[in-house]
C-alpha cells in the first residue's frame, strides 16, 4: 500500500518499513528557477500540505526542536530579551519559529496570546523562485513543495526580495539560502515533516492538501461554535494558495499574528524587475549592439582628411610666426 | 606683457615635457590629449565596467548565466561583482574630479546637439568650433557619472553579504529594479561611447598612446587646438 502511494497521507503514523524509492526527483519538477524550458513531468504527485491550527498550539516549541534535530542545524544560543520567541528570528539555522504575540481583543478586552509557527509557506506561485537568477537553485515539485538546491545557490539574496513572507535567510557561513523544506527528504520516502510528527497537540497536521482543507473545515466549525465568528483557513489566493496553511481564529485580520500578511502576493516591483525589465532590457541592449555593428559595417566612418591635417600644420606654423613677430 | 611671456615659457616647457594639452610639432603634428595618469585611470574604469557588465548580465538574465564561468562560478560572480563596483566607483570619480569642469555644458553644445544630423553625416564644417569635448562626449560623461551614483547606491542596498539588513526588503526590491534599469542604461551609454570612439577614426589613440593627430584635433575640437596653439603650448623646434 505504502509502496504505491506517491506521498504520505499523515505525519502521525510510523513510516512504511519496506524500502522505498525517493519519489521527489528531477522528473517531478514543475518549476525550476532561471530555467525556461523544463520538460513536462511524467506524472502528477498528489499535492500535500501542512496545516497549522493556531488555536491548538501551546507554544511548546517541540516543532522547532524537531526541525533543528532533523535538519541538523545548530542555531546559536541567544539572549532572553523578555519575549518567548526564541531565537529572535528565522535564520539559516532555524527554519521554523514560534512567534508569540500578546494581543488585546478590542471586542472582549481579553488578552489573547497568539502563537504562530512561522516558516516557508510553500506558495503555489513562489516569489523566491521567480526572483532566483541561478538555474536550478530553487525548484517546485508537483506535490507543491518548494525546495532550495544548495549546490546551485549563488547566495545573491534575490529569493529574500522575492518572498512575500520574509522567509529565506542567507547563511553567513556558506553564503547559501536556507528555509523550511517541508521535510522534502522525509516526504519523498513516505514520512511526514518532522515538526508535524513532533507536535504533541496535533496543532500541526500533514497530509494531502485536499484532506487538510477538509480537516480545517471541521476545526473552523468547532471554533465558530465557540464564538470565534471569523475563524477561517489561511490559504492566500494572491500566491496561488499555499502548501502550508493556517487555521486562524481571527482570519479576518491575519496581521495580528506577528505580521502575517493579509493579502500576500509577489511584489509588483519584483514582477516588473523579473518580467518586463529582464526581457525588454536584454532586447534593447541587443538592438543597440546590433545597430552599432550594422552602422559600423555600412555607414561611412568619420575620417580626418589630408586637408585637415594640412590645416593643422599651417595653424602651428602660423603660431610660430606670430611668436617670432612678438 | 611680461606675464604673458612667462606664461608662454611655462607653456613651452610643458609642451617640451610632453604634457597634456600640448602640440607636438612633428611633422606630422600631434596633440597630447591625455597624460599617462588619466589613461591608466580610464582603463581601470573601463576594465571594471566590462567585468561588471559581464558579471551583472550573468545575474540579470538566465540565458546569460553561463557568463558566471568567467568568474569561477555563480558564488564567485556574486562575491566579486560588488567589489569591482567599488573599484569602478573610486576610479571613475578620480577621473570625474579631473574632467568635470571641461564637461560643463555651453551654448555650442546646444547648437551641436540641434545639428546632430550634420554630426552623423560628417559635416563638421557646419558645426561650431568646439573645445576639448563636444556635447556627445559631455552626455556620456554626465550620463556615466549619474548612472554610476545610482548603481553604487542601489548596489549597496542589494549587497546581501554586508548590507542585507541596512534597508527594508521592500526598499531592496525597488533598489534591485532601479539597479537593473540603470545597468541597462549604462550599457547603452557604454555602447555609444565605444562606438563613437570607433566610428570617429583616430580617436582611440587618445586613450592608448595619449595622442591624436593635428588633423583630428583640427576637425573635431578646433577651439581646443587653436587655444593650445595661441598659448604657445607647442614643443620648441629642434
Amino acid at each position: 500500500m505504502a509502496n504505491t502511494m506517491d506521498s504520505p497521507r499523515t505525519a502521525v503514523s510510523n513510516p512504511p518499513v519496506q524500502p522505498m524509492e525517493t519519489n521527489l526527483t528531477q522528473r517531478d519538477l514543475i518549476r525550476r528557477s532561471a530555467t525556461s524550458e523544463l520538460p513536462q513531468p511524467e506524472r502528477q504527485l498528489t499535492p500535500v500540505a501542512k496545516l497549522i491550527d493556531v488555536s491548538k498550539c501551546i507554544g511548546c516549541k517541540a516543532c522547532q526542536s524537531a526541525c533543528v534535530e532533523w535538519n541538523d542545524t545548530n542555531p546559536a544560543i541567544g539572549e532572553n530579551v523578555g519575549v518567548y520567541t526564541n531565537p529572535h528570528d528565522l535564520s539559516a539555522d532555524m527554519f521554523t519559529l514560534m512567534r508569540f504575540t500578546e494581543w488585546v481583543n478590542p471586542e472582549t478586552d481579553n488578552l489573547e496570546w497568539l502563537i504562530r509557527k512561522d516558516g516557508c509557506m510553500h506558495c503555489a506561485d513562489p516569489g523566491c523562485l521567480k526572483a532566483c537568477p541561478s538555474p536550478g537553485a530553487i525548484v517546485q515539485y508537483s506535490n507543491g513543495i518548494v525546495d532550495f538546491v544548495h549546490e546551485n545557490c549563488i547566495g545573491c539574496g534575490y529569493c529574500v526580495k522575492g518572498c512575500p513572507f520574509n522567509i529565506p535567510r542567507i547563511s553567513k557561513t556558506d553564503h547559501r539560502a536556507y528555509k523550511c523544506t517541508l521535510c522534502s527528504d522525509r516526504v519523498a520516502v513516505g514520512q511526514g515533516p518532522a515538526c508535524a510528527k513532533a507536535c504533541p497537540t496535533q496543532a500541526i497536521v500533514f497530509g494531502t492538501k485536499e484532506d487538510m482543507k477538509k480537516h480545517a473545515e471541521g476545526r473552523i466549525a468547532d471554533l465558530k461554535s465557540r464564538g470565534y465568528a471569523n475563524a477561517g483557513l489561511y490559504d492566500p489566493p494572491g500566491v496561488g494558495g499555499t502548501h502550508v496553511m493556517y487555521v486562524l481564529h481571527h482570519n479576518d485580520k491575519p496581521h495580528i499574528y506577528a505580521d502575517l500578511p493579509d493579502n500576500p502576493a509577489i511584489s509588483a516591483v519584483v514582477q516588473t524587475w523579473k518580467g518586463a525589465t529582464k526581457y525588454a532590457g536584454l532586447a534593447v541592449m541587443g538592438l543597440a549592439a546590433a545597430g552599432t555593428i550594422l552602422h559600423g559595417l555600412f555607414a561611412k566612418a568619420n575620417r580626418v582628411s589630408k586637408h585637415e591635417e594640412q590645416e593643422a600644420q599651417e595653424a602651428v606654423d602660423h603660431a610660430d610666426k606670430r611668436e617670432e613677430d612678438a | 606683457m611680461s606675464s604673458l611671456a612667462d606664461n608662454t615659457s611655462a607653456n613651452v616647457a610643458a609642451a617640451k615635457a610632453g604634457a597634456e594639452d600640448t602640440i607636438r610639432r612633428g611633422p606630422p603634428v600631434e596633440v597630447v590629449r591625455y597624460g599617462i595618469g588619466k589613461r591608466i585611470n580610464h582603463w581601470v574604469t573601463a576594465i571594471s565596467l566590462i567585468l561588471l557588465l559581464l558579471s551583472g548580465l550573468a545575474m540579470f538574465h538566465p540565458s546569460l548565466f553561463f557568463l558566471t564561468d568567467l568568474f569561477g562560478g555563480g558564488q564567485m560572480t556574486r562575491w566579486i561583482h560588488p567589489w569591482i563596483g567599488i573599484v569602478l566607483f573610486i576610479s571613475f570619480f578620480i577621473l570625474f574630479a579631473q574632467l568635470w569642469k571641461l564637461n560643463l555644458p555651453n551654448r555650442d553644445d546646444v547648437k551641436w546637439a540641434s545639428q546632430i544630423g550634420d554630426v552623423l553625416g560628417g559635416h563638421e564644417e557646419r558645426l561650431p568650433e568646439l573645445g576639448k569635448y563636444n556635447a556627445g562626449q559631455k552626455f556620456i560623461f554626465w550620463g556615466m557619472a549619474a548612472l554610476i551614483i545610482v548603481l553604487i547606491a542601489t548596489g549597496i542596498m542589494a549587497w546581501e553579504q554586508y548590507f542585507g539588513l541596512l534597508t527594508s526588503i521592500p526598499t531592496q526590491r525597488v533598489a534591485l529594479l532601479v539597479h537593473s534599469l540603470a545597468a541597462v542604461a549604462i550599457i547603452l551609454v557604454f555602447i555609444l561611447h565605444v562606438y563613437a570612439a570607433i566610428w570617429t577614426r583616430g580617436t582611440i589613440s587618445a586613450m592608448t598612446r595619449g595622442t591624436v593627430t593635428g588633423g583630428w584635433a583640427w576637425r573635431h575640437h578646433r577651439k581646443w587646438f587653436k587655444d593650445m596653439a595661441g598659448r604657445g603650448r607647442i614643443d620648441p623646434a629642434e
